[in-house]
């Protein structure tokens, strides 16, 4: 029922979202080669064997993008997850506890997105080894400044409905009321943030990688594969606008979904919720 | 006879033939389909009378008031029948006609003055605007016009309140702005969408009778709509009855308010018959306000000045006053939602700490709460079953199987069934949403229920149902009510003592029946006096019979 409607644009964006998550998951099962092994000449033409081609080092490119959307898929994954549990309970602990809480922890957070992302990340990167977990930390805390803004922002209106100020009479802690009253109501939004979200983290990640302090050789996600063949296309090698693309074509895609949702949902009647 | 004065007698201003209107919904998950809002409403009005179009909300009212202008609110579309103004079919003709007839012909005073005007403009500049766009006079004589009818009205300093921005006045004095806005083009049909209903009862006569002797001496033909038929009693010359779209009666003021001809009208004549006899005041009092001073935001303002007042166990005390009296302050500070900067509140026997959070437990099971707007009183994304069944987890700690089969005896007690328990609040109608806060209330078995203004955002035969709901649960439950509202004839229904407050003090307190005996302070005389009774002529009545002026006249 909740597909019978689906506009073409959200549909492609399903499609193609569910396809690289499948690529993603079952990486070692889809690849035809390892990912870092090398198997023939040096940025070879796309034939049967090498469907796309082989990379700056020879390297089945095709394998390479199936392993780099899985290391990509899961560091954007784990740094939003991340961003969101951080980001969205402590803005919803903002709004209820209010006072001094409020006060610190929004000023922290004005401090924090008061200084450009990416240079953030670079200058903590360039101290601190760039590890996956160290990444997802990094990328996962400067996030959840915008999820703590708009989980904050939504969570005031609601804590002043009489429903809140009934549970609050009724005598229930602050857990009742965060997860159980505000929580559900605030969900509609946070839900799209989660794809868009989502979608800057890949960015994010692939910039980071790009410059070289995000995911490190052998390993590479489609950031990094862009930065080893980058100096290919002066020779017309395409070899670089392949995982250029992939990212391009994960964000449209799940930006498309996310759309869809928050035109669904925009109703904040409540009921049967549809999120 | 010559042709003109034939067009006069016979021919009337407005007739309305078969009037339908329709409007095309889409809910989620379905295909969108058309409903129709209202069907084969035919009426007529002459130049210089008054028609008064009555019915709860959703009755249609609104929407065949708007169609006189050919326009239909939010997507709403006529689609069938005929609307003769002057003679002529307005729905045929294209907008360019329509445009014509707008601001010239027909005008129209909106029920949210506040939301209609401009607020970046002054007011004089709105008033005459549709009298210049028609080129009907120039400015200055539009605005010598517009200065006349302040006057009219009963505006103070007519000369200069047209200089004042829209927040620079206060509500009533912004409706009747409007009204000579309405006047000021010189049209032959006025719209009046429920102008008094948004006015503290105290303003609404004022306003009311200022649109009364606007009609009179402007001799212009109205539309009256609202939703109180004591209100439209005092200005229309014919009412209609309406529901769901389609018109239940149709004749002669007096006729419909002396001998209602359909069952609807009758019950609608005889909302407020309550059946409840007044306890006297005796045994100790279950809570004691005792001094209570409080201010918002530690500020030097005092909301609440001295308030002192009892409730005794199994008996209601009715808290009235108008808007900004401090009746729902008193009813924060009782909850400890705002501790009072002095006085004493004993509960039971023992004194409750001012504080919420100090609170215990069992402090706050006895004393739920009820409040107005009962869509907003519960989550959104709760089952009824869960909203009900909280407070018996909560408190009770009552498991699954048990916790339901209370549920639904509650269910049963508010009138509504088990058939519900799996419904959210957006699917209840507003009576059962009410309801539903009610049973929440009840499931902590509580000994004092506050209800604030319950009734005030229902219509008059949902209301009913709800306070005779609340007398039955006090004889079963023994329970206390404190009764917040602003509607004197609720209390009259239902109260057993009456604290009457004024900027934050009681200024008349005691038994029902000595409360609304003389003699009178003079503002519960005001209070008591504004209230429209269902009465010809009782408008002209109160005017000439009152001691002091309305506060936000």
């Amino acid at each position: 029922m909740m597909f019978k409607r689906m506009p073409i644009g959200a549909a492609i964006g399903l499609f193609v979202t569910i396809v690289l998550l499948v690529v993603a998951v079952f990486a070692p099962w889809i690849a035809p080669y390892p990912g870092s092994r090398v198997l023939g000449g040096v940025w070879e033409p796309s034939s049967a064997q090498y469907w796309l081609g082989t990379d700056n080092l020879g390297r089945d490119l095709l394998s390479r993008m199936i392993y780099g959307a899985r290391i990509t898929v899961f560091i954007a994954v784990a740094s939003t997850a991340l961003a969101f549990t951080l980001g969205s309970i402590l803005g919803f602990m903002a709004a209820v506890i209010g006072g001094w809480f409020d006060t610190i922890m929004s000023r922290f957070v004005d401090l924090l997105m008061s200084i450009p992302t990416l240079i953030f990340g670079l200058v903590v990167l360039s101290v601190l080894p760039s590890t996956i977990p160290i990444l997802i930390l990094v990328m996962g805390i400067l996030d959840s400044t915008r999820v703590y803004r708009l989980s904050r922002a939504v969570a005031v209106d609601i804590n002043v409905m009489d429903f809140v100020e009934a549970a609050k009479l009724r005598g229930e802690g602050t857990r009742w009321i965060i997860f159980r009253e505000i929580l559900p109501n605030a969900l509609s939004p946070l839900v799209s943030e989660l794809g868009l979200r989502f979608i800057y983290a890949v960015l994010f990640l692939s910039a980071l990688s790009f410059l070289g302090l995000g995911v490190q050789p052998p390993d590479a996600d489609w950031g990094g594969m862009v930065r080893e063949n980058r100096e290919g296309i002066v020779f017309g090698i395409p070899a670089a606008l392949i995982p250029a693309g992939a990212i391009a074509a994960l964000a449209i895609s799940v930006n498309l979904v996310a759309d869809w949702i928050l035109n669904r949902t925009t109703d904040l009647k409540g009921g049967r919720g549809n999120a | 006879m010559p042709e003109d004065q034939i067009h006069l007698k016979g021919a009337p201003l407005l007739e309305i033939r078969n009037l339908k209107i329709e409007a095309t919904v889409y809910p989620p998950d379905e295909d969108p389909h058309d409903i129709t809002i209202v069907d084969g409403v035919s009426l007529t009005l002459h130049k210089g009378k008054v028609l008064g179009l009555i019915g709860e909300s959703g009755a249609g009212k609104s929407t065949i008031g708007l169609s006189p202008m050919a326009y239909g609110r939010g997507g709403v579309r006529i689609t069938g029948g005929e609307v003769i103004v002057n003679g002529r079919d307005i729905l045929k003709g294209g907008n360019r006609k329509v445009r014509r007839l707008r601001g010239r012909e027909v005008c129209y005073v909106a029920q949210s003055a506040a939301a209609a005007f401009n607020p970046a403009h002054r007011l004089m500049d709105q008033v005459v605007e549709a009298t210049l766009k028609h080129g009907i006079s120039s400015r200055r004589e539009a605005e010598a016009r517009a200065v006349e009818l302040f006057r009219k009205l009963s505006l103070p300093d007519p000369e200069n309140i047209g200089k004042r921005y829209p927040h620079q006045v206060s509500g009533g004095q912004l409706q009747r702005v409007m009204t000579a806005m309405a006047l000021c083009s010189e049209p032959d049909l006025i719209i009046f969408d429920e102008p008094t209903t948004a006015l503290d009862v105290t303003t609404q006569i004022d306003v009311l009778a200022a649109i009364k002797e606007a009609i009179a001496a402007t001799g212009v033909a109205a539309l009256y709509i609202t939703h109180d038929l004591a209100v439209v009693a005092q200005v229309s010359d014919e009412i209609m009855v309406l529901r769901h779209g389609k018109t239940v009666e149709w004749g002669d003021t007096r006729q419909i308010i002396d001998q209602p001809r359909e069952t609807y009208t009758q019950q609608l004549v005889a909302a407020h018959h309550v059946e409840h006899d007044e306890h006297a005041p005796e045994g100790t009092p279950l809570l004691s306000v005792k001094n209570i001073t409080a201010a918002y935001g530690g500020g030097h303002i005092n909301v609440l000045k001295n308030v002192t007042v009892d409730i005794r166990p199994g008996q209601t005390l009715a808290v009235v006053g108008e808007s900004g009296s401090g009746k729902s302050t008193l009813a924060r500070a009782i909850t400890g939602l705002l501790p009072p900067k002095e006085g004493t509140i004993t509960f039971d026997g023992r004194e409750l700490p001012a504080r919420l959070a100090d609170r215990k437990r069992e402090d706050l099971r006895e004393l739920q709460m009820i409040y107005q707007m009962a869509d907003v009183a519960m989550n959104p994304r709760q089952t009824v079953a869960t909203i009900i069944g909280r407070p018996l987890e909560f408190y009770f700690n009552l498991p699954g199987a048990e916790r339901d089969r209370r549920v639904n005896e509650l269910l049963e007690k508010i009138e509504m069934g088990r058939g519900f328990a799996d419904r959210y609040p957006a699917e209840l109608s507003g009576g059962q949403k009410q309801r539903v806060c009610i049973a929440r209330a009840l499931a902590a078995d509580p000994k004092l229920i506050i209800c604030d203004e319950v009734t005030s955002a229902l219509d008059p035969l949902v209301a009913n149902g709800i306070l005779k709901l609340l007398l039955e649960l006090q004889k079963q439950e023994q329970v206390s009510y404190l009764f917040i509202t602003h509607d004197i004839a609720t209390v009259r229904a239902i109260a057993d003592s009456i604290a009457v407050m004024y900027r934050g003090e009681v200024v008349r307190y005691g038994p029902k029946s000595k409360v609304l005996e003389p003699p009178y302070d003079d503002y519960t005389q005001l209070l008591l006096s504004s209230v429209p009774e269902m009465e010809i002529g009782w408008l002209e009545k109160a005017i000439s019979g009152r001691r002091m002026a309305a506060a936000g006249n």
